[in-house]
């Protein structure tokens, strides 16, 4: 189906081009990576934008590279990338994990992890690696570059911390000097394309430190540092596991929709974040991190 | 309207498109391409697919002025010289009912298959998982497949 309204389209060759044209335009300008998202919002008319700024051209936005102690993730990295990615394989094994369970083949040879993050509907899979790894999200525009750490990045459903004037080049993600080891897990109705109904990622770091994020159960992802506080200060062990658990009752805020009930969204939040929590756990004690 | 170049299977063709034309549109309506079907319009049943420079997508989510420069190839090149092994195993197993979803699971499979021509039972539901059948149970086509590109 067409979209039903006109748009104008214009693909930039540069980074220099398009923050020109996203200045001239601003809120009535969209830029296109992948369309996943957007394609499908237009044709709902969720988003009727006045211009497509199409950054597929950007060569520069397409790397991942390690930058001293930091990997550079592009905003036309796609989600095969990531997974085809030998970098991402070795130090980022916990995304390297969600990118595989992100649609299925023929979405993600085309689906942004920055169009991900910046679409940031609540059942994003992206959301908790770059979360327990406190990745920093950059921004370009005519008035200047920011970086904005994760942290700060989700504001609510669909909403971001970018400006309309803004957009992403890429994300850094600091590698951690001493070992670790993450595990995500997602909850969904069959494999394939499914979205998640919940999700949870676990880093595990040295001196007996942990990184916790939940997705798909409230409004925006989050971070628990109550959680990582306990886990942290007691260590690992059957109580403060069981402890932990009932403590994820206060941190999340799931709701009932069409794909699952809050109850069973609270319920099985706990039974992944134990099996995540395990997994990171076991994968910390192997000599070399374990992708999967 | 704007004047895009591409390869399509593998024929350089010119186009005057609008921006608000999906590829799947284009090929179908304006270029008589008429593999890719339009199941769910939503990016959910690869009913859709098509390769852009050798990759499968879902051409539903992609606009036509966007493939400006890039080569898209569909089901009809596949067969260009004949059934493919793959076509021809799918044949033999009597794989598919209506076939509405059959071009674009032979593309997902021929991607599969390049990158990767022993893929494990696991893989092949893997890399056929965006891609739905209402009608066979996914089972035959998985078989045929499996023993297509099994090691002697
Ligand atoms: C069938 C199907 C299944 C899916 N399953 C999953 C799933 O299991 N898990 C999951 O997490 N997601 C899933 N998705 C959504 C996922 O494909 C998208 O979120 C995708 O990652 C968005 O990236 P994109 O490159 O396609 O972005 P686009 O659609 O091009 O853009 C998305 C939004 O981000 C903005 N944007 C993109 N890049 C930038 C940038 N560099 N700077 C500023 N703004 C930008 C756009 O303007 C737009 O508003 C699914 C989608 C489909 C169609
Ligand atoms: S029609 Fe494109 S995926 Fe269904
Ligand atoms: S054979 Fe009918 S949809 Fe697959």
């Amino acid at each position: 189906m067409a979209i039903p309204y006109e748009f104008a389209y214009e693909r930039p060759e540069t980074a220099e081009q398009a923050i020109k044209l996203l200045g001239k335009y601003g809120k009535n300008a969209r830029i296109l990576a992948g369309g996943t998202d957007l394609a499908n919002q237009m044709k709902q008319g969720f988003r009727v934008p006045e211009i497509l700024i199409d950054i597929k051209n950007i060569k520069e936005w397409e790397v991942i590279k390690m930058v001293n102690n930091e990997l550079h993730i592009g905003s036309l990295v796609t989600f095969n990338d990531l997974r085809k990615s030998q970098l991402i394989r070795e130090k980022l094994n916990i995304l390297f994990e969600a990118a595989g369970l992100v649609a299925s083949t023929g979405v993600r040879n085309r689906a942004t992890m920055v169009g991900n993050i910046c679409s940031a509907v609540a059942c994003m899979d992206s959301a908790a690696p770059l979360l327990v790894h406190e990745a920093v999200i950059h921004t370009m525009s005519i008035d200047g570059e920011r970086a904005i750490p994760i942290q700060q990045w989700f504001i609510d459903n669909r909403k971001t911390a970018i400006q309309d004037n803004e957009l992403v080049t890429h994300v850094s993600i600091p590698i951690p000097e001493k070992k670790y080891a993450g595990a995500y897990q997602k909850m969904m109705r069959y494999s394939g394309e499914d979205l998640s109904q919940s999700n949870v990622g676990v880093l595990v770091l040295s001196d007996n430190k942990y990184h916790v994020a939940f997705g798909s159960v409230g409004p925006i992802p989050k971070r628990s540092l109550k959680i990582e506080n306990l886990l942290n200060t007691k260590g690992i062990s059957k109580e403060t596991i069981e402890e932990a658990k009932a403590m994820i009752e206060t941190v999340i805020a799931p709701i009932t929709d069409v794909r699952a009930t809050k109850e069973y969204r609270m319920h099985m939040t706990k039974v992944m974040f134990e099996r995540a929590l395990k997994s990171a756990v076991e994968r910390f004690k192997q000599p070399k991190l374990i992708t999967q | 309207m704007k004047k895009i170049s591409f390869k399509l299977n593998g024929e350089t063709r010119f186009l005057h498109v609008e921006p608000n034309e999906t590829l799947l549109d284009v090929l179908r309506d304006r270029m008589g391409v008429k593999s890719p079907k339009c199941g769910c319009d939503n990016g959910d049943c690869g009913a859709c697919t098509v390769m852009l420079d050798g990759k499968t997508v879902r051409s539903c989510l992609i606009f036509a002025i966007e493939v400006d420069g890039h080569e898209i190839s569909t089901l009809e090149n596949i067969s260009k010289n004949g059934l493919s092994p793959l076509q021809k195993a799918f044949l033999e197993k009597n794989v598919f009912q209506c076939g509405y979803c059959a071009p674009g699971m032979i593309l997902s499979a021929t991607e599969l298959i390049t990158n990767n021509p022993h893929p494990s039972e696991h893989e092949i539901k893997e890399a056929l998982a965006g891609n739905l059948c209402r009608c066979t149970g996914y089972t035959p086509v998985i078989e045929a497949i499996l023993e297509l590109t099994k090691k002697d």
